[in-house]
């Protein structure tokens, strides 16, 4: 293919709640084609369903960030420390699941009440202050740095600390520098703590790890400190975009909103948040990957070194799998997309963001029947640049 | 119907959990799935499928009778 021809990934939005409409075009006419990134690399782009699910499964295909060909978002992600969202098997499994006890899903369900009274508590407070108030500021972002603070055990206290750092680990457009700057500030920061867990431990998982791997030397304090700067970054900026964008997304479809804030059933609560997990596919920036051997994929071979770039995004509006697949329909079930990713490094917080997601859904809107957008639609801003899409703002009122 | 779960590929999503409660459940120490039943009983058929589906690590085999 001549170069002119390759474009550019990532892709701009037209609608800022449908993937871009070149990627559309290429999952329906090249479903596995090169693309160009920021440093002049020309890694695949796979952006059918059932591509996307088989490269994600296939253990050829390696998550490590540290291997010449790794597509990286940009400069700076690339220099990111991270932990085993970045490893293959074996080491991969064996760091996860040393954490997926925490991350059960009966265990979460346990937090409900907990979780309840932490979005009862945060709509009182926005109830009794003035409006328009920013929904991000005062509601998305506190609930999910709350709740993973209370299961990690971080003090809440710290948070304007891992708000800021958090805010440039996750940017496409920070620079090397930045980035270095931000991860080590986090890193030394829960060095400290989880070395302070050792010393006077509680029932958080910080504390066990402190216990059960730093005190028995079966993982070091920098390996503890990415593993848990990874889970913090992780557990809240993800959670709140999904609250600020999906409230956007359901006061753009007031019918359906209607039918969510009358909602007697959790069933169609469960149901809207798979939907608004489908229909926004917040990690628009693609799952990276590079090619250890040769793989064949829908007619094209993908060579040992080669990067891979899976548009989950766009593969969530795959119209094999999902009818009608650009219109919101909080009554589709839409349980088998792909928006927590798919294969050994599916999101292991997931359980977890469908216990929160669901609480604010089912919460939210009832308790705040007249919410209502504060600012004119197309002044709303959008996390382009983001790792994570969403919202900078969402000023509201009632 | 026969479900066969590999427990070595399992990597705790919880997604089958969640899909059929009734016939998956987590081990407390590691969250890895267990399977209640072999067999599910009437009316849990379409709920296994789904399990076997969404699994992210294809560790859940669904065989039809």
């Amino acid at each position: 293919m001549p170069e002119t021809q390759t474009l550019s990934y990532p892709m701009t939005r037209g609608c800022p709640f449908d993937p871009p409409p070149e990627l559309t075009k290429l999952r329906e006419e090249d479903p596995v084609t090169r693309v160009r990134l920021w440093d002049g690399s020309t890694p695949w782009l796979v952006t059918r369903y059932d591509d996307v699910r088989e490269i994600l499964l296939d253990p050829r295909i390696s998550s490590d960030t540290s291997r010449p060909g790794y597509p990286h978002p940009s400069a700076a992600t690339a220099t990111r420390r991270m932990h085993f969202i970045n490893m293959d098997n074996p080491d991969h499994d064996r760091h996860r699941r040393l954490l997926t006890r925490y991350f059960a899903v009966k265990r979460l369900e346990g937090l409900r009440p907990r979780i309840q009274h932490i979005v009862d508590e945060l709509i009182d407070q926005m109830l009794a202050g003035p409006t328009p108030v920013d929904l991000v500021e005062a509601f998305a972002l506190p609930l999910p740095s709350l709740v993973i603070c209370e299961l990690l055990g971080v003090p809440y206290a710290d948070r304007d600390l891992f708000h800021r750092t958090s805010k440039t680990i996750v940017s496409r457009h920070a620079t090397p520098e930045e980035m270095q700057a931000a991860t080590t500030e986090l890193h030394e920061y829960l060095g400290d703590l989880v070395e302070s867990k050792g010393v006077d431990p509680g029932e958080d998982v910080f504390s066990r790890l402190a216990v059960e791997q730093l005190r028995t030397g079966q993982m070091s304090r920098d390996e503890i400190a990415d593993m848990g700067l990874l889970l913090l970054v992780a557990g809240h900026e993800t959670t709140a975009n999904m609250i600020a964008l999906g409230t956007l997304a359901l006061l753009r479809h007031p019918e359906q909103l209607a039918e969510v804030r009358a909602a007697d059933d959790p069933a169609l609560i469960a149901g809207t948040v798979e939907e608004l997990l489908r229909y926004l596919t917040i990690p628009h920036l693609g799952r990276r990957r590079v090619a250890l051997e040769d793989v064949e994929i829908g007619g094209q071979t993908i060579r040992a070194g080669e990067g891979v770039i899976v548009a989950t995004d766009v593969a969530n509006r795959d119209p094999e799998v999902f009818d009608e697949p650009d219109r919101f329909d909080v009554h589709r079930n839409a349980r088998h997309h792909v928006a927590f990713g798919y294969g050994i490094h599916q999101c292991l917080g997931q359980p977890l963001a469908r216990v929160e997601l669901q609480i604010v859904y089912g919460t939210l809107y009832r308790r705040i029947p007249t919410l209502a957008l504060a600012q004119p639609f197309e002044e709303v801003e959008f996390k382009h640049e983001m790792l994570a899409y969403g919202v900078h703002r969402l000023p509201v009122t009632w | 119907m026969k479900i066969v779960l590999d427990q070595d590929k399992c990597v705790a999503s919880g997604q089958c959990v969640l899909a059929a409660p009734d016939v998956f459940d987590q081990r407390d120490d590691d969250g890895i799935a267990v399977l209640l039943r072999e067999h599910p009983v009437a009316g849990e058929e379409e709920s296994v499928r789904e399990a076997g589906r969404i699994c992210p690590a294809a560790a859940i085999r669904v065989e039809e009778a």
